[in-house]
Formats: C-alpha cells, sequence, structure tokens
C-alpha cells in the first residue's frame, strides 16, 4: 500500500515539476528573444541617439545614414489607412452577427468570418496584388486627372497602384475578422437583461444597441480595436506585397510608402554585408516587438477585465 | 417617430451593406485564388520537384515547398505542442498555487501573441548568426514554434478552463493526485477543444511566411537533414509572384492555392473532429 501511494506521489510530483519547467521555459525564451533583439541593436544605439535615429529622415545604409522616420509614418500611415476602413465595418458587421441576424443566418455567417482569420497572409497578398492593386491604380489615376491638388489625396508620383491606400485595404480585410471575432464575443457576452429593459422603454433595437449595448461594452470594443492594430501595425507579407516600398515620406493616400516589417523582410538578403546595417534591422524589430507588445497588453487587460464584470 | 423608424431602417441597411461587402470580398479572394490555381496546377506541378532557375521560368513543380510547408508546420506544431499543454495546465487554479506567477504568465503570453512574425524571425535570425549555422529546417522549425505557441496556450487555457470545478472536485475528493485528475479527468473532458487549438495552431504556422524568411532559408530539394535549408509555400508564392516569366507566375498561383486549400481544410477539420471526439465527455 505505501509502495503504491509512493509512486503515484512520485508521478505527481514529477509532473509538477515538468509543468513549472514548461512555464519557466516559456518565460526564459520570451527574455532570451528580448536580449538577442537588443543585444544586436546595441551597436547602432551607442553610436547614435535613439531620438536621432527616429526623426532621421534619410536611408541610406551604404552611408551609415539610418533614418527610420519614413518607415514610422508608413507604418503609422498603412495602419491607420487599415483601421479607417477595417473599425467601422467591423463594429457594423459585429452588430449585425451579435444582434440582428436571426440564428440560421448568424450560422451560416460567423464560420465564414472564422475562416477568412485563419487565411494566410500571403494569399491575402496575392489578391491584393491580383486585385485590389489595379483597382487602387485606376482610382488613382481618376483622382489625378479630376482633383489635380488635393492634399493627401493627389498623388504626387504617376500612380502605379502599389500604394498606402492598397496596403490599408489588405491590412483591413486581413484584421477585419479578427476584430469582429472578438467584438462578436464581448457583444454577446452583455446580460440579456439589459437589453429588455431598455426595448421595455420603448427604445428601438438600434436605440438599445447604441445606448445600452455599445456602452456597457465599449471597453471590450476598445480593447478589439486594439488587438487589431497591433495585428495591422506588425503584419509583413500581405503589406510587402501591394504597399510599393518606397523610403520616403509618403504625401499622400495613393503614394507608394515602406512600413517598418516590410523594411525588415525586405532587407535580410543584404544586411550582413554593410556594417550596422543588421543592427538597424535588429532596432526595427525591437521596436516592433515592443510596441506591439504593450498595445496588446493594455488591450487585453481590458478585455479580461470586461469578461469577468460580466461574469461575476 | 418617423425618424426614429427610418434610422431603425438606415442602421440595419448599413449593417448589411457592411456585412456583405465582407462576405463578399472573402468569395472574391476564393474565386480569384482557385480560378488562377486551377488554370495553373496540374499533377506534375504538385509531384515534381523544380529543376532550378523557378525564377526565369524554369521547369518542373512545387513539391520541394509543399513538402516543406509540411515538415515545417509539423514540427513547429508538435514543438509548440510540448511546451503549450504542460503551460496551460499549470495556468490552471489547480497548480498556479501563487496566483501572481500565473497572472504574469499570462499577461506574458497575452502579449506575445500579436507579436508580428517577422521579430520571431528576425531574432531567430540573430540567434543562427550567433550560433554560426546557415538558414536551415531546426531554425525555421523553433521560429514558427515560437509563432504558434501563444496561440496554442491561449486556446488551451480557454478549453481547460471550461472543465466543471465539480469534476475535479470529485476526483479530489477520491484521493486522486493532482497528475491524475489532470490526466484521466481534465485532459479527457477537455480533449476536443484541445485538438481544435492544435489544429488552429497548425493552420496558422503553415501559412506564416514572415518568421521562416529568414530562419528556414530556401531551396529546390527536400531536405534530408535537420540542418539543410527547406522551402515552403507562402515563401514560393511570396517570391514568384513578381516574375516576369509566365512560367513562375503559375507556379506562385499554384502554391497559393496549395496553400489556401491546406489551410481551409485543417480549419474545416478543427470544426469538424469536435464530434466524434466529444464521445466521452460527461456533459
Amino acid at each position: 500500500m505505501a509502495k503504491v501511494m509512493s509512486r503515484r506521489l512520485f508521478w505527481d510530483r514529477t509532473f509538477t515539476v515538468l509543468l513549472w519547467g514548461a512555464g519557466c521555459l516559456v518565460i526564459g525564451l520570451t527574455g532570451t528573444l528580448f536580449t538577442a533583439l537588443f543585444w544586436r541593436a546595441l551597436p547602432l544605439l551607442h553610436r547614435q541617439p535613439l531620438s536621432e535615429l527616429l526623426m532621421g529622415t534619410q536611408w541610406q545604409p551604404a552611408k551609415e545614414a539610418f533614418g527610420f522616420l519614413p518607415f514610422l509614418i508608413g507604418s503609422l500611415g498603412v495602419t491607420l489607412t487599415a483601421m479607417a476602413i477595417a473599425v467601422p465595418l467591423s463594429l457594423l458587421t459585429a452588430v449585425y452577427l451579435a444582434e440582428y441576424a436571426r440564428p440560421t443566418v448568424r450560422l451560416l455567417l460567423k464560420p465564414m468570418v472564422d475562416l477568412m482569420a485563419g487565411i494566410p497572409s500571403v494569399v491575402y497578398g496575392v489578391f491584393g496584388v491580383l486585385v485590389i492593386v489595379p483597382a487602387v491604380g485606376k482610382l488613382a489615376a481618376f483622382v489625378k486627372t479630376y482633383l489635380p491638388s488635393v492634399p493627401l489625396l493627389t498623388p504626387s508620383a504617376p500612380p502605379t497602384g502599389y500604394s498606402l491606400l492598397a496596403g490599408g485595404i489588405v491590412l483591413a480585410l486581413m484584421v477585419s475578422p479578427t476584430v469582429i471575432a472578438v467584438m462578436d464575443e464581448i457583444l454577446r457576452s452583455i446580460p440579456m437583461s439589459l437589453r429588455e429593459a431598455a426595448l421595455a422603454l420603448g427604445a428601438t433595437r438600434w436605440e438599445t444597441v447604441r445606448f445600452v449595448v455599445l456602452r456597457a461594452g465599449h471597453p471590450g470594443i476598445v480593447s478589439a480595436v486594439l488587438l487589431g492594430f497591433a495585428r495591422a501595425f506588425g503584419e509583413t507579407m500581405a503589406v510587402v506585397m501591394v504597399v510599393g516600398n518606397v523610403p520616403s515620406i509618403p504625401k499622400s493616400l495613393f503614394d507608394p510608402a515602406y512600413p517598418l516589417p516590410a523594411l525588415i523582410a525586405n532587407s535580410y538578403g543584404e544586411m550582413m554585408s554593410v556594417p550596422l546595417y543588421d543592427a538597424a534591422l535588429m532596432l526595427a524589430a525591437l521596436w516592433l516587438f515592443l510596441s506591439v507588445l504593450a498595445v496588446n497588453l493594455v488591450a487585453q487587460h481590458f478585455l479580461r477585465r470586461v469578461r469577468r464584470g460580466w461574469a461575476g | 417617430m418617423t425618424w426614429r423608424r427610418r434610422q431603425e431602417r438606415w442602421m440595419k441597411v448599413a449593417m448589411m451593406a457592411a456585412t456583405s461587402l465582407l462576405i463578399g470580398s472573402f468569395f472574391a479572394l476564393l474565386t480569384v485564388l482557385v480560378v488562377k490555381g486551377w488554370q495553373a496546377i496540374s499533377w506534375s506541378m504538385v509531384v515534381k520537384l523544380p529543376t532550378g532557375g523557378a525564377y526565369f521560368g524554369g521547369e518542373g513543380g512545387i513539391l520541394n515547398a509543399i513538402v516543406g510547408s509540411l515538415l515545417l508546420a509539423v514540427g513547429a506544431t508538435s514543438l509548440s505542442l510540448l511546451v503549450a499543454l504542460p503551460t496551460a495546465l499549470l495556468l490552471q487554479p489547480d497548480y498556479a498555487g501563487r496566483k501572481k506567477f500565473a497572472q504574469f504568465l499570462r499577461s506574458l503570453l497575452d502579449g506575445l501573441w500579436g507579436v508580428p512574425s517577422i521579430v520571431y524571425g528576425a531574432c531567430g535570425y540573430a540567434l543562427l548568426v550567433a550560433l554560426g549555422w546557415r538558414a536551415c529546417l531546426l531554425g525555421g522549425l523553433i521560429a514558427l514554434a515560437f509563432v504558434e505557441l501563444p496561440i496554442m496556450v491561449r486556446a488551451m487555457d480557454e478549453a481547460l478552463g471550461i472543465v466543471p470545478k465539480a469534476m475535479k472536485e470529485a476526483a479530489y475528493a477520491l484521493a486522486f493526485t493532482r497528475y491524475e485528475t489532470m490526466r484521466h479527468v481534465v485532459l479527457r473532458q477537455a480533449l476536443p477543444s484541445l485538438v481544435t487549438a492544435v489544429l488552429l495552431a497548425f493552420g496558422r504556422g503553415i501559412g506564416d511566411a514572415a518568421s521562416v524568411l529568414f530562419t528556414a532559408g530556401y531551396t529546390d530539394n527536400i531536405p534530408r537533414s535537420l540542418f539543410d535549408p527547406v522551402a515552403s509555400l507562402p515563401l514560393t508564392v511570396f517570391f514568384l509572384l513578381n516574375t516576369p516569366f509566365e512560367e513562375g507566375q503559375r507556379r506562385a498561383y499554384a502554391a497559393a492555392f496549395v496553400l489556401l486549400v491546406l489551410v481551409l481544410a485543417v480549419n474545416v477539420l478543427a470544426r469538424v473532429i469536435t464530434k466524434p471526439l466529444s464521445r466521452y465527455i460527461v456533459r
């Protein structure tokens, strides 16, 4: 009896140690990841202060000029364009799916949205190159002829379609399913009694959504948007295929841009041949890592609080 | 009253328009890729290795990429599973006695969940350089496992969290150890959702290009060891889509088509498989 017991306790203890090992491994690996990036980026940080790197506009690795500003603006531009399209679209779709759609319609549409979220980014990239870039090119030519001097809109170079807008549209398509999934979950977790109270007071369904459901769920909706932002900010392959990749600050929606992830993806071949080039790219990766980590942590913190709030 | 009714109607129209726009683009994407892919694909495309010079319209198929992608995704998913399952179990209240630790680990994984895969790729590359290796299957596996890990842990954590507390308490009341409770009760009860989690991570892994771009390299052959470079479907698409030669472009479309079919199949499987696995679940 004692023997059996000790064997069982032995396995239990071994298993516990194993689990703790895995947990510590995850923390250790994340630490290693951060350290490796930081260590590789250090030579550049030693030579130039960070503010100078972030504000510099010249990108000439051969002359050791590493100005990140065009890429930062490119990243922000593409991401904000994407969010400007994706947020209203996702919010309307999520409200439709969660509040309006009949169960059969929902049962049909929800899996489709989930499937969309699983499609690889290169596939979105192919779609962008084949469909969205030509369409944006036509639109740009139209804008150039009929609206020759509108700031932020009139293309400053002969438009090709490979542009900020094309990148934004492709990203919006990619990010929307994820955002919808989170918003849908939040909306459905809001207690039915709140809606019933509003409807009983004579509110229409839209008024119920606007004044009760959206208001109750708004921290969750904000975090869904933040999660989408983080995802769009770091997305690489789909963007690099359609955004044009010209390292200058874009002056209009139809100009090509060059976001940070695209910079890293395009330069890996040459980065070992020029001194400090790899340090510059690792710094870009570090910047991406930290900014996305921060945005995600904030978003997830809100989400957990919302979820816990309704449960308890 | 009419204003409110009109508002109701217009909002409904806007919602339906937004939904149809999204679903419509989804179908447009499927149509474009299937049409292009169907024109490009042939039996020899799928079963032949390229004979060199793919970018300039060389002969051969994309077998290297198909095998490479499967190797990478299967390997990375297994690696990731080895760490993800114990980590997810550790996050359960049965183990994470010190709550602070569980909270820290969970927020860390939440943060990692959205870290762009290009960062893992760049970091993996830095490690490869530090070790003096060149891009190889093993490097790609590790970078890809990193991409899949947070996705898998999170899905598993949710799956394990749903197991009713009363069930675990019943096991403990029968003097089960924690290990026995986990193995015979919790894992069995959560099995369908756990399998779904693994499949979803696999689907994410097989389509990820940015992490393997630096770490796995590219080759026309099938790797013979862990230290050979390996091709993958997403990179085939990425490299060959912009070639001016039609033969190369056809290969890119075929690769995108195969990738899309694989990913959709895995996603559908992840949804369907829960049924047969749910047979032994107590509701």
